[in-house]
């Protein structure tokens, strides 16, 4: 039920943000539409924890800070060795362990991965990721484990 | 005043996501292998569409033109991590082998 209500709610501002237009007649069709849309995708079954993570919007806002600060971080370092040439990049790639116990976990911390600059996750296999990385120190901070730690406390 | 700095703001936004976006194509160009070159372009969806929608906002104020460029940031930010993993996954599929630095083979 929640899960349908938060759909619904997206859906509605979705509808407003992008249609500027506020005469009853529009308002009544994008009530409507959300009604209807809703309706469907809880008939399909897709509407659940996977589709609406609720569960993880608390804490994910302070996670997505902290990964905007990274991102800006390894694009700098990304940029000067791109400026510096070839002779600046040592490319390696690596098995790291994945403590998330769950699917949107382990998603969440492959896309964070692959959202940094200088590190892509290539493959995921019985809880491991196989990670590529621009420079044997990408690497290193990846074994570190701040950011597997981050993201595996978001799922509590 | 203030509407100068917004602009002086929103300039520095869309020149340094210029910038961010020609160092990504020179690094596509530069650098030696598939791999590698997936972390130059990495730049370019990244911090440069970030930066450039940014400076659109502040060119647009608070209306409905900022909403929209704040969706089509999100929608970039969520799909191009999973389009990247995509790519990369296909080439190693595809066997082709990572180029790697004989100084820190693991």
């Amino acid at each position: 039920m929640k899960h349908c209500l938060s759909l619904a709610f997206v859906l509605m501002v979705l509808w407003l943000g992008n249609s500027g237009y506020y005469s009853p007649l529009l308002l009544s069709l994008g009530a409507f539409s959300v009604v209807f849309a809703v309706w469907v995708s809880h008939r399909m079954d897709v509407v659940d924890h996977e589709s609406q993570p609720l569960h993880l919007s608390g804490h994910i806002s302070f996670f997505y800070c902290w990964l905007v600060g990274k991102i800006i971080l390894s694009n700098i370092d990304v940029v000067k060795r791109i400026w510096l040439g070839n002779k600046s990049i040592s490319p390696c790639f690596a098995r790291l362990p994945m403590d998330q116990k769950t699917d949107m976990g382990k998603v969440i911390y492959a896309n964070s991965i692959t959202l940094t600059p200088g590190t892509v996750s290539m493959d995921i296999e019985n809880g491991t990721v196989l990670v590529h990385a621009l420079t044997a120190e990408n690497i290193a901070e990846l074994k570190g484990g701040e950011m597997n730690r981050r993201v595996a406390d978001l799922e509590l | 005043m203030l509407a100068g700095m917004v602009t002086v703001l929103s300039s520095a936004c869309l020149l340094l996501g210029a910038f961010l976006i020609i160092s990504g194509a020179v690094g596509v160009l530069r650098f030696p292998d598939f791999f590698t070159r997936m972390h130059a372009a990495g730049v370019t969806e990244t911090l440069a569409t970030t930066l450039i929608l940014l400076g659109l906002m502040l060119f647009a104020g608070w209306t409905i033109v900022s909403f929209k460029l704040l969706l089509i940031l999100l929608f970039i930010l969520i799909t191009s991590p999973v389009a990247s993993h995509a790519l990369t996954k296909a080439a190693l599929h595809g066997n082709l082998q990572p180029l790697v630095n004989e100084n820190n083979e693991q």
